[in-house]
Order: C-alpha cells, then structure tokens, then sequence
C-alpha cells in the first residue's frame, strides 16, 4: 500500500503525496516527517531527539538526510525528523547518499566528544541508543585528544530522578516531555551554547533569574519516571534502579499495572526470582507509552521483609497467631465458616484490588459455599445509589460500547465530577491534557480548588462546597450555559470519580444530567480490581455476570449452570460493606472474610474495628500484616500480581490480561485458595486457576450478556445539615503518592509525594486567625488532624486536606468528604504532621 | 616368536630404569607454574587498597559459560569502596562452570579482573567453588588499606585512572628503596 508497485502511474490518494527515499518511491500522508515514511520502507535513520509522541524538536541533528524538492537540492543536509513530506520530494539516506552517512558520522562525532567515557559505570549501558548508534554508525576512534567538560555528578533532581549532565545529547526529549505530555515543566534547557544543559531551578549554578524556569522546585512530577525511560543516553537515571543490574541480567515479561484502574501496559524486568524495575509497556490505546511513578516505582510491597508467606491460625491455647500448614488452616476455617453459615451468616469484604477472576472466586464462593449475597468490594466510602448508577450505566460496558480513552481524546467537552484525574487516574489526564492541547477539548472541573491538574489541563474549575455537587450539576443549565452547551455536543463526556458516592444525589443528578443533555458518562474508580469485582458479581445486589439478586428465572438459570439444586442460591438482597460490618457489630453476622481490606478506607475505621472484634470468626486473606491480620483467627496468604495471573478490567471495562511474571513462587492466587477452601467445605467452585475462574464466568456471562440496564438513579437521602459555630465543610481526596498499603518501602517513590498542606480560602483563615504556613488542625468528637496551613483560592468555610498523607483522615476524624468538622489554628509545637 | 622375545619386553623397562624420574608427586610436591599461567581470578586493588572493581558486569557479559555473578553497588562519601559512584557489591565465579577461557579479564574496563597461578580448583563441594569477593580479592600489599576508606590518591577517579600506573611505580619504587 505504501510502496509504489511497478506500474509508471500510481494513483495517489487524496491528502497524500508521492515521493522517493533512496530510489524507492513512496506514498505518504500529507504531513507525515520524513523520518517515519522512511521507516515504514524499512530505512531506519539513526536518531536522538525524535519521539513520535512528543512534538518535532530537530535538537539533536543525528537524521541528516540530503533532500531535493521540485529537482533543487537544499544546500545542506537535512534533519530528517523535522521536514515533512512533499510532492516530487527526493530524499537521500545514509544508504544511498554518501554525503548524508557523512554527516551523520559527524554529528555522531560531536555528540561525542563530551560524553564521557563511562559506559561500565552507567545504568544505561547494554541498552543505551547513542551506545548502539556509536558502535553502529561511529567511528572506532575518537580525534577529540582535549580535556572533556565535565560537571559535577550525579545530581539528585527529584528523589527518583538523578541527571548526569555530562552524558546527555541535548536531545530535550525529557524537557518536552515534561512540558508537552505531563504539563511539569520543572526540567529545561539552561544556558546557551556548549554549556548548554539540562537543569531544573536548584541545579542551575547562575544567579539568573530569567534562566530559571520554575519557583526553586526540585522535579516533582508525577510522570517523572518516564524522562528516564525515554532518555536515549544515560543522563537521566533511576535512584531506584541505580547500579541494580545489566539489560543481559533481567528476564523482561509483560505486565499490567495493579495499582490503578488505568489498566496500563507495563514491562516487568526480574532478576534471580526479584523484580528489579518496571517501565512502561506500549499499548497506543490505553497508556501510549507513558505510565505514573507509582506504577513504575512501586513494586517492592511484593518483597515487603513483612510478608505473610504461610497460613496462620490464632491458638486457641494462648490467642496468638502462630504459623500453621495449610491443612489446619482450612480445616480451621472451613469448620468455622460451616458453623457461621447456619447460625447467623457470613460476610466478605473483598476489597477493591481483585482480579477478574478472583473477584469471581469470592463472589461464587460467597453464594454457593456461604450462601449468602452480603458480598460488597467497596472498601471505601459507598452507596447504594452508587451501587444503582453501576448497575445502570456501567456494568458491562466494554470499549466498544461505552466510553474509551479515543473517546475522550476526541471529546470536544469533558466534565470531571468529584474526580481528580491527576490523583486518581494518572493517564486519563494523560489524555485529558492531551486531547485539550492538541485539540482544545475542554475540560471542566467541579471541585474546591484549581487543582494541579486543572491547570494542566487548561481546565475550568466551578467551584462549590464539598457535598454541593449534586446542586452544581442541577444547575448547570441555569447558571452554567455553555458548559450545558458544550455537554450537549456530540462526543461529550462526564467521568465521575469514586468520591462521588460520598455525595448524596450525585450519581443521580449525573445520570440525570447526561439523560437531558446526551453526553456520555463514565465511571473512573481508582483500584484496579473495582470495575471488575462489580462485572464478577462481588456486589450485594449483583451476582456475576450481571445477574440481579431479584431476577428469579436468571438465578436458577444460574444455578443450573453452577449445579446447584433449584433455589440454592440465595434470594436475599446482601448487605454493603457498612452495612455487613454494622450486621457484625451487632451479633447479626457470625463470621467475616476480609479479602485485603484497610480499616482505615472504610467509611468508618472505628466501627471496623468493633465489628471484625464482635465478629466471632475472622479469616483474612492477605499478603502483608494489618490491622485485620491482628484481629483475625485465621490468616491465609496469597499472591501479589506478580506472581499469579489474571485480568483486570480497567475504568473502560477493557480486559487486560496478564501472565505469571516470578513463577515457581508457591504462592497462591485467591481463586486457588477460595477453591480449596470450598472443597474442605464440600462445595465445587471449579476456579483452581484463575484460566478455569475465567473461563467458568465467560459461560455464566453468555447468561445474561452482562449489560447495563439502563434504568435511571434515585437519589439517595440528601437531608443537609448545618454548619454549627466553628465548623466548616471537609474537602477530601486520596493522591497519587501517599501512605497506601502497596507503597511501603519506597523511599524514592515517597520523595515527590505532594506536600501534605491543609487548604483553606484567605477569608476563612483569617475568621479563624490561622496564618499561611502555621499549623492548622480540623477536628470531630473521634480526633483531630495538624497540617501546615496553605491559604487557596476556594470557596469560604471549606477546608481540603489530603485523604492518606500522612495520615488516613477517616481513622483520624472518623469523617470523609462533606462533613462539617471543625477548624482552628493549632499551637506551633503542635506536630506539623 | 623368537626366543628372546619375553626379554625383550623387558628392555624398555630396564633401561627407563637409570633415566632421571619426570614423575610429579602432585599434590605431596608442588610444582609451581610458568610465572604468566593464567588460573584463578583475582581482583585487584588501586595501590591505596580500593577496588579497581567498579561492578560494570562486563565480566559476566563476556563470559560463554554463564559461570560470573555481578552486583552493582553505590558509593557514598561515608562508605567508599572504589573511586568513582560505582562498586562491585557482590561478585561471584562459579569454577563449576568456568573454562578459564580469559574473556572476562579482556573485558574488564578497569584491570580489575586478571588471573593468577593457583589452580587448585577442586573439591567434593559445590558450594566451596563458588568463589566470593572475599575469595577472589587480593591481598592488601603493604601501603593499602582495607576499604571502605576515602580515595587516598587523588580527589576524583580520573586521578586514579589517569596517575595509577605512575603512582603504582612511586610506590614499587619506595618500597624498593625501603628494601635496599
């Protein structure tokens, strides 16, 4: 198609032009650079700078190429990753044109003569570009015999980022991408001329303002890993990985991401049965070629020294959890639940990080071996609108018929509602920034601040009250004409976050809102497991496959499919999370299965608490030791996503699969441990592994076709309460980098966290006498919270505090997102957090 | 067959009999080798006693027989083990697997890796022929130090590599002097 066949006269079509690349001619759309025509006739030109994600720089010269348009040369050589196509252009490579390999051996030469010789020493060696390129095309001596520039090195310009300025080509493939494609512009070119180099505000020696790029801040970003990965000599390099291994060393194995529900395509590298780093994968549909830090830092909860590795059981001698092997444990445990089952029931909490398939292992596991539909994953806030919006607008849906990442790339309107893409989704602002930038999408926030990521993604903010969002959105047609507009556009979006459930009304007045207007909705959770736990069925009112705990005629459906006698599955509406636990608090649940559940997430640490100790048995099923393990009579471990494999369904319901990356490890998935423990208790779940879970729910899927129904949300009770003297509304959410339970170890990662601040507008602090940079603390009857005090442009009587850094505010004020809590300046002794 | 065939036989017995005996009596008598056989590995020290080994793995990269184990470690100014940001943390050969073919000394960037004599590389124990740093590092020669110490030569590695021969020299000669 691309290559011209024989023929004198090819037709070329419309918007493409017609030229030749070393003799050859070629078709190729109007605007394409000359460096990628090239390449797809299978002429690679050696390259620095180009990035086919970033804009064209030409910074680093190494694609010369000698070009003729309308029969003139141009006089000199041409950098090939600049020049677009054209008509009747002849262009030269260093294959047919003696001039072009020339020149391009010189620039290689240059490029060389300050980089220093430190190949052995260097991260990059063994899979550098500019190493291979100089073996490739160099020469093999150099003529350069004077001293080399040299500056001092490493320098640390975040705590996962080190830069070696001796080494770097100038390619500015690190500056462009922290301008263009993460909006962090903390690292730019400095100086001019041969010191010219790349540097953020502290590493730049001059005292001169107008060569400082940003207000003295180190690289904070939350995309810095990927300077490091897409840097093509080693002037950018990993704290994490630094001196770690070789290229040769590691077995790479493809991978997805558990830390978020992006879904991201990873590469995994181990060595000797340890992982040593990730990068990201390259999936143009979902993450491009780009991931978080978080996805690419933190790894090493999987080698936590802390790690649960073999069964426990709490003696029943002295109350101490001792190890067990694995046939007491479930011995133990099936005893216990068999007991649980016919007295008053059990409950799972199955949180929100499960597979796919593991997700199904616990939902079935619950209906057939516990009989009971009291199944939720939400170990978060939630509620049953929540649960109603799921089922209506989004259990089911898949790429095709819902909306994707290329939707909200071509959106010519987004609205965010209680989501904070930056903290929450990393690369669906990847992409709102993308599409707003290259396509002037708009986006819009509703919040309490001009968040980072509104700025970012040259988004406009509507502010209101935390807990008023449902009334913003009401009211988007009466004070908000064009954004009602703009949503009216075909191809508009509105992606909700999970703090949406916190809101009374919300999910119903978005789905009212998208009912008036015909923008599209879309639901964006942060776990990984959330999207997929609700289409397996790890809901209260859901079994899998979409299947409603009332539709009597699907259920025995179900249950003939499952061989289970008519009537077997149970036809009661199960119980929330908070509600489960309120169940267990009071006696009315015998026994509770925590499936990796933090206390402190749930809408009310305390009350956990009480119920996992009013519970007369609980079994956790965990990897690392928590407050749940300490309360637990029996402890199982199982496999981190590196050592099993399994599916993901991201926010878009796109399946991402992924295979056993450290094999051999013995640890065992949930949907392995669930089976097991339903034979000791008699019952089949046929989900040994998660291929056999996997391909049991795509029979039980074929059901029903698994499919939102549709119908519209009520809203939940909204009844307001009143500010009372001294109080103010609470704004919260979780970032990116915080204390989460998959992020211990991580010192690097830990380093550009977001300062832990408390946020209040001028006017309020100053009715409290609270001044900019003291410590500020909000408290409820539970506790109180320090921060420093940060004065924000947001609305009065609000405060913003960050959910999880440094502590969980749920465990601390036993409060979430829209309460009144109240606010006072605290003593400067006070700890500062 | 002739009469005295039997006898015969016995001609070149008798008459090895008054030859010099060539026989070693390895191992109750060691013979040492030619002074440049190349057996074991060893690491070798800057004249100061830190290690030219700077844990590049190019050793391991090298090596047909998969028999190098390398891992890299980070200087610090507290706890420095070679000049310059890079040392060898762990450094493994398995003399299982080693052909003692020598590429792995050609590969060394800094002549840390050569060979000695000693090639008693025998035992009845796997893990005894996995040689570990501590195994392979030479010995500290009067004037070294155990690492990890400062750089002691100069201020930067460049002063190593570019001066190291020459204030090896100064160093032999000295102790030369300090013989005679």
């Amino acid at each position: 198609m691309t290559i011209a066949p024989e023929e004198q006269q090819t037709q070329v079509p419309e918007g493409h032009v017609k030229l030749t690349i070393d003799g050859q001619e070629v078709i190729a759309p109007e605007g394409e650079l000359v460096i990628r025509t090239a390449e797809r006739i299978g002429t690679v030109i050696p390259r620095f700078c180009d990035h086919p994600l970033l804009d064209p720089a030409g910074a680093c010269r190494q694609c010369l190429v000698e070009v003729e348009v309308n029969g003139r040369a141009m006089p000199k050589p041409q950098a090939s990753c600049t020049i677009a196509v054209a008509d009747g252009m002849v262009v030269q490579t260093q294959k047919s044109s003696e001039v072009a390999n020339k020149a391009q051996e010189g620039v290689m030469e240059l490029l060389l003569i300050n980089h220093p010789l430190d190949c052995p020493i260097c991260d990059k060696g063994g899979e550098c570009p500019l190493q291979n390129q100089a073996m490739a095309h160099g020469r093999a001596t150099s003529r350069f015999v004077d001293t080399k520039r040299t500056f001092p090195k490493p320098l640390s310009i975040s705590s996962q980022v080190l830069l070696d300025r001796e080494r770097c080509v100038q390619c500015q493939r690190c500056t462009r991408f922290s301008e263009q494609i993460a909006g962090d512009p903390f690292i730019e070119m400095l100086e001019r001329g041969p010191s010219q180099q790349v540097g953020t505000a502290e590493t730049s020696d001059i005292v001169d303002s107008a060569s400082h790029t940003s207000a003295g801040e180190p690289f904070q970003s939350y995309f810095s890993g990927n300077t490091i990965q897409i840097c093509p000599v080693g002037a950018l390099t990993s704290a994490e990985y630094r001196f770690r291994s070789r290229p040769f060393d590691l077995v790479s194995a493809p991978s997805v991401c558990e830390h978020c529900a992006a879904g991201c395509a990873q590469r995994t590298d181990f060595r000797r049965g340890k992982v040593m780093r990730r990068l990201a994968g390259e999936d143009p549909e979902v993450n491009e070629e780009w991931d978080c830090d978080k996805g690419r830092f933190a790894f090493r909860y999987a080698a936590a020294r802390d790690r649960i590795r073999k069964p426990l059981v709490r003696d029943s001698g002295d109350g101490v959890l001792r190890e067990a092997s694995w046939t007491e444990a479930l011995r133990v445990t099936s005893e216990a639940l068999l007991g649980a089952r016919a007295g008053a029931g059990v409950g799972v909490l199955s949180g929100g990080r499960l597979t796919v398939e593991d997700a199904y292992a616990y939902a079935k596991f619950a209906r057939v071996a516990l009989g009971t539909n009291d199944i939720d994953f939400r170990a978060r806030a939630h509620s049953d609108e929540e649960l109603e919006f799921l089922t209506g607008r989004v259990l089911g849906t898949s790429p095709g018929s819902a909306v994707s990442y290329a939707d909200i790339e071509k959106a010519p309107a987004v609205l965010c509602v209680a989501f904070e893409p930056e903290e929450e989704s990393p690369i669906v602002f990847l992409r709102l920034r993308k599409s707003a930038r290259d396509r002037g999408t708009r986006v819009f926030h509703i919040g309490q601040w001009a968040t980072p990521a509104v700025r970012k993604t040259f988004g406009e903010l509507l502010t209101c009250a935390p807990g008023a969002e449902a009334a913003v959105l009401d009211g988007i047609a009466e004070h908000a004409s064009d954004l009602d507009e703009a949503l009216r556009t075909d191809g508009a979006l509105v992606l909700v976050g999970e703090r949406a459930a916190e809101v009374p009304g919300l999910f119903a007045a978005v789905d009212s809102l998208v009912r008036r207007t015909g923008a599209r909705a879309a639901w964006v959770p942060r776990r990984a497991g959330e999207r997929g736990s609700l289409d397996a069925g790890a809901a209260p009112t859901l079994l899998p496959g979409g299947i409603r705990y009332d539709d009597e005629r699907a259920r025995n459906e179900l249950e003939s499919l499952w061989g289970l006698e008519g009537g077997a599955l149970p036809a009661r509406r199960g119980r929330d999370t908070a509600g489960m636990l309120a169940a267990a608090a009071r006696g009315e649940l015998d026994a509770l299965v925590v499936g990796g559940v933090d206390p402190d997430d749930l809408p009310d640490p305390e009350g956990a608490l009480r119920a996992l100790r009013a519970a007369g048995f609980v079994l956790s099923i965990e990897m690392r030791p928590s407050p749940v393990t300490e309360l637990a009579d029996v402890v199982l471990p199982i496999a981190p996503a590196d050592e099993k494999s399994g599916s993901y369904l991201n926010w878009e319901g796109r399946s991402r699969g992924f295979e056993v990356t450290l094999a051999g490890t013995g640890a065992l998935p949930d949907c392995r441990l669930l089976d097991t423990l339903a034979v000791e208790m008699d019952v089949d779940l046929f989900t040994q592994t998660p291929a056999a879970a996997a391909a049991d729910l795509a029979k039980v899927c074929e059901l029903r076709g698994s499919t939102a129904t549709g119908q519209p949300v009520e809203a939940g009770s909204s009844a307001r309460r009143e500010l009372g003297t001294g109080q103010v509304w609470l704004a919260t959410w979780r970032e990116l980098i915080d204390n989460a339970s998959l992020q211990v170890d991580e010192p690097y990662l830990a380093g550009t966290a977001r300062r832990a601040v408390l946020r209040l507008s001028p006017a309020t602090a100053q009715r409290f006498g609270i001044e900019r940079g003291k410590p500020a603390s909000v408290h409820t009857e539970l506790g109180t919270l320090t921060l420093p005090a940060e004065l924000t442009d947001m609305p009065d009587d609000v405060v913003w505090v960050p959910a999880r850094s440094p502590v969980s505010v749920r465990s601390a004020l036993g409060a979430g997102h829209g309460a009144a809590v109240g606010l006072a300046a605290a003593s400067t002794e006070g700890d500062r957090g | 067959m002739g009469m005295f065939d039997p006898i015969k036989g016995f001609g070149v017995t008798f008459s090895t009999m008054f030859k010099k005996v060539v026989t070693e009596q390895y191992p109750e008598e060691f013979h040492p080798t030619a002074p440049r056989y190349r057996a074991r590995h060893q690491l070798n020290r800057h004249p100061d006693g830190l290690e030219k080994c700077v844990g590049c793995e190019l050793c391991a990269w090298a090596c047909p027989a998969d028999a190098i184990f390398v891992e890299g470690g980070d200087n610090t100014e507290e706890e420095r083990y070679s000049p310059g940001e890079r040392y060898g943390k762990d450094y493994q050969i398995n003399y299982l697997r080693c052909i003692g073919c020598g590429l792995c000394v050609e590969a060394c960037p800094t002549r840390s890796l050569t060979m000695i004599n000693f090639y008693e590389l025998a035992d009845d124990d796997r893990r005894k022929l996995i040689y570990t740093k501590e195994d392979l590092m030479a010995p500290l020669l009067p004037g070294m130090e155990e690492p990890p110490h400062p750089m002691r030569l100069g201020d930067d590695e460049q002063d190593y590599y570019t001066y190291g021969p020459e204030l090896e020299r100064d160093r032999s000669g000295k102790d030369e002097e300090a013989l005679q």
